[in-house]
């Protein structure tokens, strides 16, 4: 299975619900043609809702650094909710934990953004 | 698959280069751990250091090429599982990689799939294969799985 990805607007934000495994190939891609598309639609506050990702490998991981300075370039900001273990594993390793800011709880996350 | 008397099984397989490949290695790894004993942790460690090195294998080593294999070779001994992976690519130094740690790299697309591979396995060690290419070999022990 790859990964299914959804949008909701909540206030500003643009909470991207994934689900599914981020790895090379279909995964990828579609991960990063959601996060391209919402940046050249002018979304710029986006809250990725990575609950239900059960994996992530290294082109996952680096989808995610691409989007992230795609959105920040372009004077936005992207942050992390609901890091499975796996993958906070895997941010730590990588010292990515350092780049991006990363929560528990969604009404926190919305509001963080300025 | 072979057996010899110290209780060691092994499967080699001669694989195509893409990533049905790395997915068809994946099954088999994550099999043998499984029947190994390995815990939730120690498999997704494994499973993700099997991609990493299958994708470098199929994606940097042998460029997607029809004409190269993967050689997958699946160890189970009585304290550990061994993984060689061994392409028919040019090469590479790890020692020559950038380090994905560096404050210049850490945002950068690639180049983290060693530093997952070397972090989650017990011995990761990089070497040519004859008569070309790369041979990565990738251990984890039973017993420092279970501390």
């Amino acid at each position: 299975m790859s990964v299914k990805m959804t949008t909701r607007q909540v206030g500003d934000v643009t909470v991207v619900d994934a689900v599914g495994r981020i790895t090379l190939g279909d995964g990828a891609s579609t991960f990063r043609d959601t996060v391209r598309d919402l940046a050249n639609a002018g979304s710029n506050k986006l809250l990725l809702n990575l609950a239900e990702v059960s994996y992530i490998d290294s082109s996952g991981i680096g989808e995610m650094v691409s989007g992230f300075t795609t959105v920040t370039n372009q004077g936005g900001q992207v942050k992390l909710l609901n890091l499975t273990k796996r993958v906070k594993d895997l941010l730590q390793i990588t010292k990515l934990y350092t780049v991006f800011e990363v929560f528990d709880d969604e009404a926190h996350a919305v509001r963080s953004f300025k | 698959m072979a057996a010899d008397q110290k209780g060691a099984t092994e499967v080699k397989e001669e694989l195509e280069s893409n990533l049905e490949s790395v997915d068809y290695a994946e099954e088999v790894v994550l099999r043998t751990a499984q029947e190994m004993g390995f815990d939730e942790d120690a498999r997704d460690q494994i499973g993700l250091s099997l991609r990493e090195c299958m994708v470098n294998a199929v994606v940097h080593g042998n460029c997607y090429n029809v004409r190269k294999k993967v050689h997958l070779s699946v160890s189970r001994l009585p304290d550990r599982l061994e993984i060689i992976i061994g392409d028919e690519g040019e090469g590479f130094e790890t020692d020559k990689l950038p380090d994905p740690l560096a404050e210049e790299n850490i945002l950068r697309q690639s180049g983290r799939g060693v530093l997952m591979m070397q972090a989650f396995m017990d011995e990761f060690k990089v070497g040519r294969r004859e008569p070309n290419g790369t041979e990565v070999k990738l251990v984890k022990y039973l017993a420092k799985a279970e501390e």
